[in-house]
């Protein structure tokens, strides 16, 4: 204990410190914020709202953004409308005021569902794969170990898109091209290094004699990896699963060239969908407010463990 | 409970000799201590007994059955770690049911045996806790809960006392060996505190640089040790050495040093002209004037009960272990006088003790044992 009074501890910093600290970060987050504040309040407004100059601060808010997003719809006469039954809910109300009818749903939720497969299966392909092979390389004597580690590095040390057209004709050949398991493949294949030198710096932290009490204990090796590893290392997977699902949830670049159609994920589509019927950018705001929803459950559901594995099992014992 | 057999164990890591050539059997109910320095072979010896470490060669067996090879799941014996390698993420009552978790025992019956070995342990209070904010005496008591729970042929321990402060330390030990007393568990118990191995143990293994030196009851490896280096390790402050050269016939009984002529038990051997040191415990050695034996006050320590004093002499510095009443002043003249049926003679170059009258018990027992 009296080692905490020494000149190397962490000193409690003092209030006005704090008050400095505080602020910063205060004001740091109303400056990193102001992008999104805005992208939801353009997804808010109306279309002549949206590109009003100088910006409306204050304005009616619409739904008119969301509905155009999920929805196609065709112009009419005002003398069809008018013949219409009462409107449907508000979005029929909101599209016969710009003298439209929907045609019917638009293609954001299927290609959102595909973001999600996507993202969320090739982190969990990665994951898993990345702590398999990180605890192999932290407990096991593996020939050439260290010549692999940097092999497993070195596929990162380009940036992904450099090998694109290769992949391009790679995956046409194999009938990869424009399907989800082919996506799910290469943001696997890009984020698995990733994981694994993640995943091994947590799992080096994990003492080796909780594994060899366990097997003492009657538990195989797989076992004791099942029982008493892998709820050591959820920090670790956490925080790893956190990064994976970042990148493979915002990659555009492969995205737009590999998808096209049924397996197109929803960055490559969203731009896409200020070409229907003039500058729609309310239901553009409306797609990015979405898409931007499930990283940000995702991580606040992570967000102890995200926080304790950024610290890197420095505070452990 | 088993009996364990260690037959030419060796093990290798590459061209460096963990362990070589050891042999040494545990008695049913027995508490062994392996004892040594960092780096000696005692941990290797005691993982390959465990199974988490494979022998380069040589055999293991507990109760009459070859383990050498065995996975550790399969030998049923508990291991306690230094650190104790409590599961973090059990409490306390799942961590001591964890290994009869691993043999299907039933819940019902894993409730009580749980509860039965921390009443034993006096730890029944803390079941519901977390370990992670246990104690060091707790962490302890719940590691051996751990090891006991499932009645395993042996216990193994590795420096389990090694993270405790010095107070708890000595409770902590007394523990242990009534805990041995109660439950009759063969137990080996790697350590490099002689004062633990001496207080728990009913045999010593005293390694060095991978070899058993000396293998015996506490109280022959403190008074007939087989070597200086165990002669060294042993006793605080450990054995003087008062080194001569001299040839001896067998069944000599007195050794000539400088001026003085020193009794000492009869050699059983002839011993070739050479380098000798003549071992002396610090509470064998009195201060008599008429002693030929010369020397200085150099120092001393006050222990309370008693005091330790360095003399200068020619043989180098000898400490006496003495009562604490008298005071010395440094540099007054003393005769030094040994207890001479409790000397040992070293061979000083190869370093291991001339048999003498004071072996002949020790040697027959060793013979039974080997």
């Amino acid at each position: 204990m009296s080692a905490a009074n020494s000149a190397h501890s962490v000193v409690e910093p003092g209030a006005a410190s704090k008050r400095i600290a505080a602020t910063l970060v205060i004001l740091y987050a109303v400056i990193t914020l102001v992008p999104l504040v805005w992208i939801f309040l353009t997804s808010i407004k109306s279309p002549p709202d949206s590109i009003s100059y100088p910006p409306k601060i204050l304005f009616t808010p619409s739904l008119e953004g969301y509905c155009n997003l999920f929805t196609t719809r065709t112009r009419q006469t005002p003398e069809y409308i008018a013949a219409l039954p009462e409107p449907d809910g508000i979005c029929d109300a909101v599209t016969r005021k710009r003298n439209m009818v929907i045609a019917g749903p638009s293609n954001f939720l299927p290609r959102f569902a595909n973001s999600l497969i996507i993202a969320f299966g090739s982190t969990f392909l990665a994951v898993g794969l990345g702590t398999l092979a990180a605890y192999g390389f932290s407990r096991f004597k593996v020939p050439l170990a260290d010549d692999l580690l940097f092999f497993i590095l070195s596929t990162r040390m380009m940036p992904p898109i450099a090998v694109a057209i290769p992949i391009y004709l790679m995956y046409r050949q194999l009938g990869l091209s424009d399907t989800a398991i082919g996506m799910m493949l290469l943001y696997t294949a890009v984020n698995v290094s990733l994981a694994v030198w993640l995943l091994k710096g947590f799992i080096d932290e994990i003492p080796r004699e909780y594994e060899e009490a366990a097997m003492i204990d009657g538990y195989s090796r797989l076992q004791a990896f099942r029982k008493v590893v892998l709820p050591q290392a959820t920090t670790g997977i956490a925080a790893t699963a956190i990064f994976c699902l970042i990148f493979a949830w915002n990659e555009y670049a492969f995205a737009s060239l590999l998808t096209s159609g049924s397996a197109q994920t929803a960055p490559p589509f969203i731009p896409t969908i200020i070409g229907e019927g003039g500058q729609d950018w309310p239901a553009v705001a409306a797609g990015t407010t979405i898409f931007l929803v499930p990283i940000l459950v995702f991580t606040i559901l992570l967000r102890k463990q995200l926080l304790r594995g950024i610290t890197f099992g420095a505070v452990r014992k | 409970m088993a009996e364990i057999r260690v037959d030419h164990l060796r093990k290798a890591f590459g061209e460096f000799v963990a362990v070589q050539d050891s042999s040494f059997t545990v008695e049913d109910g027995a508490f062994l201590a392996l004892l040594g320095p960092s780096g000696c072979g005692k941990t290797t010896t005691l993982r390959m007994i465990a199974g988490l470490e494979l022998p380069t060669g040589g055999t293991i067996s507990l109760a009459g059955e070859d383990v050498t090879y065995k996975r550790a799941s399969e030998r049923d014996i508990a291991f306690v770690f230094q650190l104790f390698a409590l599961y973090p993420h059990m409490n306390v009552r799942r961590n001591i049911g964890f290994p009869l978790l691993a043999q299907g025992v039933p819940k019902a019956e894993i409730r009580t045996r749980v509860e039965e070995t921390a009443r034993l342990l006096q730890i029944d209070h803390i079941l519901d806790r977390p370990v992670s904010g246990l104690a060091g005496g707790d962490r302890q008591r719940v590691a051996l809960g751990r090891a006991i729970v499932r009645r395993p042929k042996c216990f193994l321990m590795d420096e389990p006392l090694g993270t405790l402060d010095a107070e708890f330390r000595e409770v902590m030990v007394r523990e242990l060996r009534e805990l041995h007393n109660r439950i009759h568990a063969t137990t080996v118990y790697v350590t490099h505190d002689q004062i633990e191995a001496m207080a728990m143990a009913d045999r010593i293994a005293v390694m060095n640089h991978g070899v058993i030196e000396q293998f015996g009851t506490p109280q022959q490896i403190y008074d007939r040790p087989a070597s200086m280096y165990v002669a060294d390790f042993i006793g605080s402050p450990p054995m003087n050495f008062i080194r001569f050269d001299a040839g001896l016939p067998k069944g000599a009984r007195t050794a000539r040093i400088g001026a003085a002529e020193i009794e000492m038990p009869a050699l059983r051997a002839e011993v070739a002209p050479g380098a000798l040191a003549l071992g002396v415990r610090p509470e064998h050695i009195r201060f008599s004037d008429a002693s030929p034996l010369r020397g200085a006050i150099y120092g001393t320590e006050y222990l309370g009960t008693n005091q330790i004093v360095t003399v200068e002499t020619q043989g180098g510095l000898v400490r006496a272990r003495l009562p604490a009443g008298q005071s010395y002043r440094i540099g007054e003249p003393v005769g030094l006088s040994f207890k001479s049926e409790r000397l040992s003679l070293f061979d000083a170059r190869s370093g291991r003790v001339i048999p003498s009258v004071l072996h002949e018990g020790a040697l027959r027992r060793e013979a039974r044992h080997g």
